[in-house]
């Protein structure tokens, strides 16, 4: 059925050894024209590399690229767009204070008379974007729009610019909500139509199976093997990408249940009409002591608001919160880190990762922070800590020495968490602490969040995935609008949660 | 662990190989050149010699650039420091004016060799004056959120207009012997301002490594947003090292008015901004901030000096001094790339 020309690109036998670690072994992987391919795996799988051999940043020791029938060396970036590679990435790489219309054209600017023909300009990028169904305004800065908007402009300029024969999404959904994700797939399943292969990069199951024709899963460096999506169960999927059953997430489920709450609720934190004009309307909150309490909500719907309110990111103007029975007075981070209040906040890349600091140095930052300037722990306490930490949440690393920014995204949201742990926090709030990492680590985070709270803290899991706070909560908190729109039990059902953030119950 | 990474390789990614070796090969020129430079002779029981007054000459310096090393290291810049060096010299002068405080003033008490104030009261308004402004710096930058350019250029241009307002416009030349010793003392044979020099640094390095405030300065400095939700008070730590900054300058001041026994508000300090910067740079902190090291900034302002020494012993007229000083600039901040990092790792691994 599908002959050689049916693919646009076929690499075999990619290797690529970094000092030390082969990250990737003899790969294939090929792309038929018209598809949309996800490309899986855990954190270190391979994914970036096989995309940076692909698209010119990182040269391959062995194997060969075939590029629409024809052999190909890529050499550099510039090079693998001009050959119709094109890629774009989680973190848009556009100027935010140019125009829609600038960024589109920026570099391929039309000319004439020896200036820039700007109606001309205009046209093409109005041209480029009505392609993929989004009609805005070019003439607006980049910055006045959405995440979502962004891309679209990067995906746009892209195909305008580099006449894109494959288009590269890296982690394109993390920071979009459900109904952009439906936009970008549209986009995606029209540019497909147009022959476009497509490669889709992401952590989101749900979204492999919504919208790819066919699955290459890697796993340490090596190919697992490519699937079509259509005759591969999830679990199986799963199960391949981890190289092991799924056991792991079982136990996950079954920790909730053997830490189901006890006869003793003491509770420990309590919002009452906690607010904040223009981020989150009064809002309810009561925590016990050994519980989870997860909240649901799209992006927008005031969770991380919430969550910053009561950490004291943001000072609150209505209501009060007590801890422990007692009004907390002064809002600051240091003063919650002081309370026994902690937070691992939902942008871990800005909010949380110190990168040109060592893994140590960013474990005890929260401890040191409450020890003060003066009570300074010294080197060797700082050891036994991070030895302490690296080992408790099984953070691979070959030292602790190394700079935070060379790990990977669940090693880093590892020690994050291992920053915060290690202040030993009465109440921990968790802002989308699985956002862009492994299933595996993910996995591994749900299980400690249940163990903390067995061990008597009370965790705040905020995530997108229903599938994640179902699991790990033992009550669930339902916002919608900047508001707290329904309280459930941990049993709740899916079907319940959902129809309670669209609005219809 | 440690000791399996080769030595060679050890050395090269220390912040100090690099300055060390510019400075190496300045020295080296001169070695071949000016085969006088390194004498060092006894005059009077005092070492003298190019590198004794090169040392002794960029002592106010290196003390600017310990300040500056740290308001670099928070991503901040204090463009003020000449200025604040040129505030606290006049300080200094006034105080020790002997007219100060006499109804008839007359050109007999106006030079003679006393003062109505006492010394340790001159030296602690000097360096009261220069903390001041980099209290008032301090405070632009962290509580009034203006970007340290913007608000360090408002003291800068301003600063030297306070200096001229505090000596009445005038030039004001110190007859007070005993303030001379700061600038041109010696104790066993060696210049007062480098003992001055170790002791700020030694201060200096106990307060940021041997405290939690050095950590917090490059945290500040890499991610300031991650370091306040990390519980630690940004505003604070910027803060801090702007005032420190100010009090580094204020000692300058001191030393270099003792040096040259008068206070000028337009000259003193001139360019002393400019030449910490690059000192800081030399000395391998980046501009946007991050992890530092006061002992390479020490070594990028002797370079600075030592550089404009040799100049000096070539016969390089002044006025072609500072397109020297650009070339060398240029150099040490091409070593410095990526590319050129790359191109030694070669040679090296090579070798």
């Amino acid at each position: 059925m599908t002959t050689t020309n049916d693919f646009i690109l076929t690499m075999k036998d990619i290797s690529k050894t970094f000092p030390g670690v082969s990250a990737l072994e003899n790969v294939d992987f090929s792309l038929m024209r018209g598809e949309i391919h996800a490309l899986v795996g855990e954190n270190g799988a391979g994914k970036s590399t096989l995309i940076k051999v692909l698209t010119g940043v990182e040269t391959p020791d062995s194997g060969t690229i075939e590029l629409d029938g024809s052999m190909v060396q890529v050499r550099s970036p510039k090079q693998s767009q001009e050959i119709g590679i094109s890629t774009v990435y989680q973190e848009v790489n556009l100027c935010t204070n140019l125009s829609i219309a600038e960024n589109i054209m920026l570099g391929h600017e039309p000319h004439h008379f020896g200036g820039i023909d700007w109606k001309k300009l205009k046209l093409l990028a109005s041209q480029a974007l009505k392609r993929l169904d989004v009609n805005v305004d070019v003439n607006q800065p980049l910055g006045n729009f959405s995440v979502a908007v962004q891309q679209m402009v990067a995906i746009a300029r892209s195909l305008e610019i580099a006449s894109a024969k494959i288009l590269i999404l890296d982690e394109p959904t993390s920071s979009l909500d459900a109904n952009e994700v439906s936009q970008l797939f549209s986009v995606m399943r029209k540019l497909k139509g147009e022959g476009i292969g497509i490669i889709f990069i992401t952590h989101f199951l749900d979204q492999v199976y919504q919208v790819s024709d066919r699955i290459t899963v890697l796993r340490n460096g090596k190919l697992v093997g490519t699937y079509n999506t259509t005759a591969l169960p999830r679990v199986e999927l799963i199960a391949k990408m981890l190289g092991r059953s799924i056991t792991d997430l079982d136990k996950v489920s079954k920790a909730r249940f053997s830490g189901e709450q006890k006869g003793d609720k003491k509770q420990t934190l309590e919002a009452k009409g906690l607010g904040r004009a223009g981020s989150l309307e009064p809002f309810d909150m009561e925590l016990f002591a050994s519980e989870v309490v997860g909240i649901a909500g799209l992006l927008g719907s005031g969770r991380t608001e919430m969550a910053n309110l009561t950490f004291g990111i943001d000072t609150p103007d209505t209501g009060n919160l007590t801890l422990n029975g007692k009004k907390i007075e002064h809002f600051s981070p240091l003063d919650s880190l002081k309370n026994g209040i902690a937070l691992c906040p939902e942008d871990r890349k800005a909010e949380g990762v110190v990168g040109e600091l060592t893994i140590r140095e960013n474990i005890i930052l929260a401890l040191q922070a409450r020890y003060g300037w003066f009570k300074y722990m010294g080197t060797a306490k700082q050891y036994e800590f991070a030895d302490k930490y690296i080992k408790l949440l099984g953070i691979s690393t070959p030292s602790q020495d190394q700079l935070l920014k060379n790990l990977s995204g669940g090693n880093q949201q590892k020690v994050i968490l291992a920053r915060w742990l290690a202040t030993d926090p009465q109440v921990l709030i968790l802002d989308e602490p699985t956002r862009g990492i492994d299933v595996g680590a993910k996995a591994e985070i749900q299980k400690l969040v249940l163990e903390l709270a067995e061990e008597g803290k009370s965790c705040v899991f905020i995530s997108s995935e229903l599938e994640e706070v179902l699991r790990t909560s033992h009550r669930i908190i339902v916002m919608r609008d900047r508001k707290k729109a329904a309280e459930y039990s941990g049993d709740v059902d899916d079907q319940t949660i959902i129809q309670t953030m669209a609005g219809a119950l | 662990m440690k000791n399996s990474v080769p030595l060679l390789k050890r050395m090269r990614e220390s912040r100090l190989f690099w300055p060390i070796v510019a400075m190496a090969l300045i020295l080296l020129v001169d070695a071949i050149f000016a085969p006088g430079f390194f004498k060092v002779g006894i005059l009077d029981g005092h070492l003298y010699g190019n590198i004794v007054d090169a040392f002794n000459n960029s002592a106010p310096l290196m003390l600017v650039s310990l300040g500056m090393t740290l308001v670099i290291a928070t991503g901040g810049v204090d463009l003020s420091v000449g200025a604040v060096i040129a505030i606290s010299a006049a300080m200094g002068a006034v105080l020790i004016n002997p007219a100060l405080g006499n109804k008839l003033i007359t050109n007999d008490i106006l030079t003679k060799d006393a003062t109505n104030t006492p010394l340790w009261l001159i030296v602690l308004a000097t360096l009261g004056a220069g903390t001041l402004c980099g209290l008032w710096n301090g405070l632009l930058v962290s509580r009034a959120k203006i970007q340290p350019m913007v608000a360090t250029l408002i003291l800068m241009v301003a600063g030297r207009g306070i200096a001229q307002l505090i000596t009445n416009g005038q030039i004001m030349t110190i007859y007070f012997t005993p303030y001379f010793w700061f600038g041109n003392g010696f104790i066993l044979g060696l210049p007062v301002s480098i003992y001055i020099v170790a002791l700020v640094f030694i201060i200096a390095w106990v307060l940021v490594r041997k405290t939690s405030i050095g950590l917090f300065i490059e945290s500040v400095g890499i991610n300031a947003k991650a370091t306040y939700y990390s519980g630690i008070s940004e505003k604070n730590i910027k803060l801090f090292v702007y005032i420190f900054s100010g009090f580094c300058a204020a000692i300058a001041g001191l030393i270099l008015s003792s040096y040259v026994h008068s206070a000028d508000g337009n000259n003193n300090g001139l360019n002393y901004e400019l030449d910490a910067i690059l000192a800081v740079v030399i000395g391998g902190t980046l501009m946007s901030g991050g992890r530092f090291s006061l002992l390479a900034s020490l070594v990028g302002a002797l370079i600075i000096w030592t550089f404009t020494i040799t100049m000096y012993t070539f016969g390089v007229p002044a006025n072609a001094l500072l397109a020297g000083r650009a070339v060398l600039v240029l150099l040490v901040i091409l070593l410095y790339s990526d590319y050129a990092r790359r191109l030694l790792n070669r040679i090296f691994s090579l070798g």
